[in-house]
């Protein structure tokens, strides 16, 4: 069973009103992690295959190559954790 | 003019890469990247010279002790004041504005006195005193700021008052790099017999700052905006000023005697000269080291070199970034009052998603409020990023950076 932990190494609040979350992924699991959630969750836009404007089931997030993702409109932690780990999965 | 190419050599760090790309550094309001010089200093302070200082006669101490007070002298004579006994090692700046609100305000605001601070502030210089005036029953009054960034000096100058204790005002806005003309605004203080503090944390480290010109009571800023390592930072005083003030913290180093009075069974306390009053306990040693290293770096440049390598980056960098689709620009673009950050934004994409884009490309820049919250209320703006250059960056850097914001603009 894959969990979060395995592949996200910190999220982080943004700083200002739009209440954005910064998922980083871990070093060594980043490409592993990027790869997975492509394979899950639909492109929409990508600019040089390493910014992707990806939707899953209602929401929507950016991926980046770097293996960062930013999510938005997220009502709280546990709606994060339990996208990520269908998306990770 | 400075040759950043020569400086380069002298910072490790630029030789990274991130992300597979050449690291080009562009968050310099928020910290500045060290020289070798620098980190030099503080290792061989640690491998050769370190003890406590102003505690032992041992040669090691007696050291130590030289060099952070020669560190409080090398500063003292960069911004012109009259010696060590003017400047204040702190943490940074907001350690050194906490100081003042807490060790002159506590003991000289009270209800009816008025505290004049504007709205394009950082946190550091609205947060203490908005604390202060709790306890003081003063009153925080906010002036306010034109459409472009610009301070709105008539409603700033028209709240000064005999009611007024203090102005507090930064030198150089954090998010828009706007130059406030502090001189005026601390004779019109004077004039009305406030003290004037300046909030110099985006102006020391970028232009020539003399403070007997600027007349100020107070200089805050920081040592990692300067090249200096971080936990260390001034706070400049008038020493009459100074002198008249209680301490902030009380501890070691701070005091002269502590002597107990087995009649009242209590301590008398007094304290120490200038500036150890304001130094309790251990201080900084190795940061003060290392920000006595980073000045001697900057004063070989030269600060009219500095600023006028960032006016010709910004110069060169705005209108590249106009050009670029879906880029706006916030604040005034006039060169003449505004110093190297250019605050933008790209439509659509919330700042993070810009500087997470540009983090791709290895191009580092800052998101969010940058600790200015009401500013950007302000400009009814959720958040905006923002480029802010230094002695090491190059023309070369703002064409890579642009050309990445103009592919940003496509997505």
């Amino acid at each position: 069973m894959v969990t979060t932990e395995d592949y996200v190494a910190r999220t982080d609040g943004t700083c200002g009103k739009e209440q954005d979350v910064i998922v980083t992924f871990k070093y060594d699991k980043k490409d592993e992690a990027v790869k997975r959630i492509l394979e899950k969750a639909t492109t929409k836009k990508s600019i040089a295959g390493i910014v992707f404007e990806m939707t899953f089931k209602n929401f929507s997030f950016r991926l980046y190559g770097s293996g960062k993702a930013i999510f938005r409109d997220l009502k709280n932690k546990d709606e994060l954790n339990n996208l990520l780990s269908e998306l990770l999965s | 003019m400075l040759d950043p190419y020569k400086i380069r050599e002298d910072f490790p760090i630029l030789k990274r890469k991130v992300n597979g790309n050449p690291l080009i550094y562009f968050d310099n309001a928020s910290t500045s990247q060290k020289p070798k010089q620098v980190i030099n200093a503080i290792k061989e302070f640690y491998e050769n010279h370190n003890a406590n200082v102003h505690r032992a006669v041992h040669t090691l101490s007696q050291e130590a002790t030289e060099l952070y007070e020669s560190a409080h002298e090398e500063v003292a004579k960069f911004i012109n004041a009259e010696g060590m006994e003017e400047t204040v090692f702190v943490r940074g700046t907001t350690e050194a504005i906490n100081l003042v609100a807490y060790a002159w305000g506590l003991h000289n605001l009270k209800k009816g006195d008025e505290i004049i601070v504007s709205l394009m502030e950082h946190h550091s210089n609205i947060v203490p005193w908005e604390i202060i005036s709790k306890i003081t029953m003063a009153k925080v009054k906010y002036g306010e700021v034109n459409d472009d960034g610009t301070l709105d000096y008539e409603s700033f100058e028209n709240l000064i008052s005999r009611k007024t204790k203090i102005v507090c005002l930064s030198h150089v806005s954090n998010v828009t790099g706007i130059v406030n003309d502090v001189k005026r605004v601390v004779k019109v203080a004077h004039e009305n017999g406030a003290l004037a503090l300046v909030d110099g944390a985006q102006s020391v480290p970028h232009m020539p700052v003399n403070v007997k010109e600027l007349d100020a009571d107070f200089l805050a800023f920081s040592g990692h905006k300067m090249l200096g390592p971080t936990g260390i930072g001034v706070l400049y005083g008038k020493k009459d000023i100074l002198e008249s003030m209680e301490p902030f913290q009380g501890g070691g180093e701070m005091i002269r005697e502590v002597s107990f009075n087995p009649k009242t069974k209590g301590c008398s306390i007094s304290w120490n000269v200038l500036p150890w009053k304001f130094e309790a306990g251990t201080p900084n040693v190795c940061g003060g080291v290392g920000l006595m290293e980073a000045v001697r770096y900057l004063k070989r440049i030269g600060m009219e070199n500095v600023k006028a390598h960032e006016e010709m980056l910004t110069k060169y960098a705005l209108p590249r970034m106009k050009n670029c689709e879906k880029a706006k620009i916030f604040g005034t673009q006039d060169t003449s009052v505004k110093c190297g950050i250019i605050p933008f934004g790209i439509d659509g994409l919330s700042s993070h998603d810009v500087a997470l884009f540009l983090d791709n490309y290895g191009i580092m820049v800052r998101s969010g409020f940058h600790c200015a919250q009401p500013l950007h209320e302000i400009f009814k703006l959720s958040s905006t990023a923002r480029v802010s250059f230094y002695i090491y960056n190059t023309r070369e850097e703002i064409d890579r950076f642009t050309e990445v914001l103009k592919e940003i603009g496509q997505f």
